[in-house]
């Protein structure tokens, strides 16, 4: 499942509070449930630095010598496998209704995940609370999905290769709230100032820095500092006695604060969302039954994340639920179809120096002209199978086991000029924007919803339309896919994708692309 | 340190709150652990266990507010956690309408609500792991053509909260629910697909038996197999139990206070209006003991209370927090709902949608030509406009019985046209969470398929 976060999520995750209802079991999401900047990697000094030096070590007095004895612990009960990650994590939120800072939070949390695997099976635990006591606890706890004498013996640890993708050196939660607030306010003025229609608004400041530490019994040590950013506009127009429509805008990423001075400021992001709230004042009803398709470049590459990325995850595949399971080397897709999940690119939102296993992260190759290529690996997969590690281990806190996951999915770029696409179809609906999207792994049905799109009539695009569901089947839905525009696209950074309970941030992107045929869900 | 020890560290942050200059404060302390198993194929999956804790502070300062947490009770962490909030009520805007409940607006319902169930934190892990077996194990074997398993699961929880404020409210309790699971797959003509049931309780001994789970889940999946497409056309739409309830979930969205006072819902400025059919009566009760939307105070310290929604098709009542209750001229309805920290959102009670007087089978044999759908996907519901879209799942209905699968289609109407088109509402009501919702059939709605 994948959506666009507006809201921050900023309190600690404490596990079923009292407050918790049992949630629902959503088997979807049980089961799922430009171009591209590659600047110079800059050193700064972290990269540099020592495990002595870094964060864990230097904050908690955490040595190598500890954590070689707590793998230890946790493989005492004759585990094959054994990781420990830190994790802290300090967060930031602002939000403003009504030109009123209505709400400042901020906050740390951290805590430390021990996993054991033996065989197929895993055994997890925690601690929020980093004493020696604490985290042999949890090593004892997670050792207990093994039963015999330990088999492995002791590996020393070695620090991993190193490199930054995102050289912030000041993150934006260390920088003085009010500047923040400063810019929260600007995209609320911009906003009021865009339209009298608009009478809405609301802007969602919201920054986080990770802080993880990784030890792996395979004898991997490394570490990583994650900075990330996030600014969101929602806005509501309406025509004098109309009926309000809501628009909604954002984006971020691993950046600096500057960031929003100099590349994508609070106005960008306030004028888009209120551009959009303005045009669905007009939109008529959207057709409905199978339609040619053609979504904008950007945004609309959630297509990609539902249709084909989460069915590659690896985890699905071994167990042979995925609707792709099985059909490595096949045609899945038009051979204009190149589609690659690269966790490896400057700064980007669902980029990582090293994935939540220690594993530097890589451009993976999935679909290659139409031909399924890879999957999308974590520890436990690429053990069981014997794959190589793509880096794809992530997991949405310490309280949680990594999983397969993407990074930043998108489409390679094609020949077409995007208005050629356009003006080639004769009837048809234009998709520029989506809420979200979400995905059966098991039969391959997904779906995304479509907020702002128009008519296509005779090769132009008329009237806006009001939201619709598409819905396809993965592995059909993209051999209908006839025309792929030379204008690829990434997101603007707002991207959340949701399974199995956990959040990761995620980016996509996608050029212009004509599909023959897909069913719109609209009510004309 | 035990649960005991945790209403303390909230009194004492509350006082260095207002040493260092709050005009007022509030606490929340919650606390979990959790074990989960998961089975696959008969074999243990996946154990984990383990738990944790946080505090959250919200401070106003006169008119502004800021607020913070930690998960570092110590001292030292909550000394931090004072400092942070305070500091941050300097940079927020004087907001006329913030501020706790008053006084007499707080308390906590009397007599026991059953949400704790001291069984839970005894039982042992391997009656956990034989549940989760149990269930994988019927719905495996139910049928041939159930060929894989996204496994079986068993999961318990135990939570505690602590809240209290600088207007004397002062409490605290703990609840506990623990599932089980299944996740079979079914294969025909070389097409998958799966489909899940679970079975949900405070205790151990309110769960449904592992083998039902496992058959509930077995029949539904089998039932899936061969889906077909459908001609986009205009019918009749059933929703059955589960996913009624995600229909209630939207007009939870739309009758909660923040959506109302920024008119970012299309129920906003219809109180007291005829919005539905005479059949709805939608009620929401934090008051019912042992249920999953129960408890004895909301997030401010307000008791939880009933509150009639929608009576016979009338919209009666907006669910408030202090907030949105002071911003609309009313009074809060006990439904104020936070993560920790930060201003109170809204959350509700049990929401229940009261049950009619027909069977399902009853409603689906008084259909000729309609579509009963087992379960929705995608995100595609405009609260503000009512526009309603999203993926489905189901039978076909034909000349009053379920005639064969469908998927890979869409439904889709709006909102307002669905509320005024319940044509039938069943007797099935059963409370599996705190959403429940019986069959509902609506008149009218948008297939959209081949």
């Amino acid at each position: 499942m994948l959506t666009q976060g507006y809201w921050p999520i900023i309190a600690p995750r404490v596990t079923g509070g009292a407050r918790d209802c049992p949630k629902e079991h959503d088997a979807s999401d049980v089961l799922l449930f430009t171009t591209l900047r590659r600047g110079p990697l800059v050193a700064t000094l972290e990269v540099f630095m020592a495990f002595s030096d870094s964060f864990f070590a230097a904050k908690f007095g955490i040595t190598q010598h500890d954590l070689e004895s707590y793998l230890s612990v946790a493989l005492s009960r004759g585990g094959d496998y054994a990781d420990l990650y830190f994790e802290y994590l300090a967060t930031s939120s602002i939000s403003i209704d009504e030109s009123i800072v209505k709400s400042a939070t901020q906050g740390v949390s951290l805590g430390l995940g021990v996993r054991v695997i033996s065989g197929e099976r895993t055994g997890y635990a925690y601690s929020d609370d980093l004493s020696p006591e604490k985290i042999r606890h949890a090593a004892q706890v997670a050792a207990m999905i093994a039963a015999g004498p330990a088999k492995v013996e002791k590996t020393p640890l070695h620090e991993g290769p190193r490199r930054n993708l995102y050289p912030v050196l000041t993150a934006p939660s260390e920088t003085a709230f009010r500047e923040r607030v400063e810019l929260a306010q600007r995209a609320d003025v911009a906003a009021r100032a865009y339209d009298p229609r608009i009478f809405q608004v609301q802007v969602v400041y919201a920054d986080n820095l990770r802080q993880i530490l990784v030890a792996t019994s395979d004898g991997m040590l490394n570490w990583d500092r994650q900075p990330m950013t996030r600014m969101s506009v929602f806005v509501l127009a309406r025509d004098k006695d109309g009926v309000p429509q809501q628009g909604h805008a954002g984006g971020g990423g691993r950046h600096e604060l500057d960031w929003f001075r100099n590349v994508r400021t609070p106005e960008y992001f306030a004028q888009e969302a209120c551009r959009q709230a303005i045009v669905q004042l007009g939109a008529v009803e959207a057709p409905a039954g199978e339609q040619v398709v053609v979504l904008g470049p950007g945004w609309p590459g959630v297509l990609l994340h539902e249709a084909v990325g989460h069915g590659l995850e690896a985890d699905f595949n071994r167990k042979g639920v995925s609707a792709f399971s099985g059909r490595m080397g096949q045609q899945v897709a038009s051979p204009l179809c190149t589609v690659v999940d690269d966790g490896t690119i400057d700064a980007r939102r669902g980029s990582l120096n090293l994935d939540d296993e220690g594993n530097q992260s890589q451009r993976n190759v999935l679909i290659e002209n139409g031909i399924l290529r890879g999957y999308l690996q974590d520890k436990l997969s690429s053990r069981i199978t014997g794959a190589q590690a793509t880096g794809s281990g992530r997991r949405e806190s310490y309280e949680h086991i990594p999983m397969p996951r993407m990074t930043n999915t998108f489409m390679l770029a094609g020949e077409s000029a995007p208005e050629d696409v356009i003006r080639s179809v004769p009837r048809g609906l234009y998709c520029a924007n989506f809420a979200g999207g979400q995905v059966d792994i098991t039969s391959g049905n997904f779906v995304f919803s479509a907020s702002e799109s128009y008519l296509i009539e005779d090769g132009k695009l008329t009237r806006p339309v009001r939201n619709a569901t598409l819905i396809g089947n993965g592995p059909e839905a993209m051999k209908y896919v006839s025309m792929v525009g030379n204008d690829l696209k990434l997101d603007e950074g707002v991207g959340i994708c949701g399974k199995e309970g956990q959040s990761v941030p995620v980016g996509v992107g996608i050029p212009t692309v004509r599909i023959d045929r897909m069913t719109v869900g609209g009510t004309a | 340190m035990n649960f005991d020890a945790l209403p303390e560290i909230a009194q004492s942050a509350i006082q260095q709150a207002m040493q260092r200059g709050a005009t007022d404060a509030e606490c929340t302390i919650s606390e979990g652990s959790e074990f989960s198993a998961s089975v696959r194929l008969g074999e243990v999956e996946t154990l984990k266990e383990a738990g944790s804790r946080g505090a959250g502070l919200r401070v106003l300062i006169g008119k502004r507010m800021g607020s913070s947490y930690t998960s570092d009770l110590t001292p030292e962490g909550i000394l931090q956690m004072v400092k942070s909030a305070v500091d941050l009520a300097q940079l927020t805007t004087e907001d006329p309408h913030a501020g706790l409940p008053d006084a007499s607006e707080l308390g906590s319902i009397a007599g026991d609500l059953k949400l704790f169930s001291d069984e839970v934190a005894g039982l042992e892990a391997d009656r956990k792991i034989d549940a989760a077996k149990r269930a994988e194990a019927a719905a495996l074997s139910f049928d041939p053509r159930i060929t894989n398993s996204e496994g079986g699961s068993f999961d318990s929880n135990i939570g505690g909260r602590v809240f209290a404020n600088s207007r004397g409210f002062a409490g605290a309790y703990r609840s506990t629910y623990c599932s089980i699971s299944a996740v079979p797959v079914a294969a025909l003509d070389g097409k998958m697909e799966r489909d899940y049931w679970f079975t949900i309780a405070r205790d151990f001994s309110g769960l449904e038996s592992p083998e039902l789970v496992g058959r509930t889940a077995a029949e539904r999946v089998i039932r899936r197999l061969g889906a077909v497409k459908v001609e986009t056309q205009k019918v009749p739409i059933i929703f059955e139990p589960r996913v009624a309830r995600s229909l209630l979930g939207n007009l939870f969205d739309a009758v909660q206070g923040m959506s109302i006072y920024r008119q970012a819902s299309f129920l906003a400025g219809k109180l007291g209006e005829k919005i539905g059919s005479d059949k709805i009566t939608l009620i929401d009760d934090g008051t019912l003991p042992g249920l999953f939307g129960s408890q004895p105070f909301d997030d401010e310290g307000v008791p939880s209370r009933r509150t009639p929604v929608i009576e016979k098709g009338v919209l009666k009542n907006y669910l408030l927090n202090t907030y949105t209750a002071r911003k609309l001229g009313m009074k809060t309805t006990g439904n104020a709902s936070r993560g920790i920290t930060g201003n109170a959102g809204i959350g509700h009670g049990n929401f229940i949608l009261e049950a009619g007087g027909k069977t399902p089978e009853q409603i689906i044999a008084g259909v000729k030509n309609g579509f009963y759908v087992t379960e929705l996907i995608g995100s595609g519901v405009n609260i503000v406009t009512g526009d309603y879209s999203r993926g489905a799942v189901g039978l076909w209905i034909k000349d009053g019985e379920l005639a064969f699968p469908v998927s890979e289609v869409t439904i889709a109407g709006t909102l307002q046209e669905m509320l005024t088109g319940v044509a039938e509402i069943g007797n099935d009501l059963e409370f599996r969470g705190s959403v429940s919702a019986p069959t509902i059939m609506i008149g009218e709605m948008t297939v959209a398929g081949r």
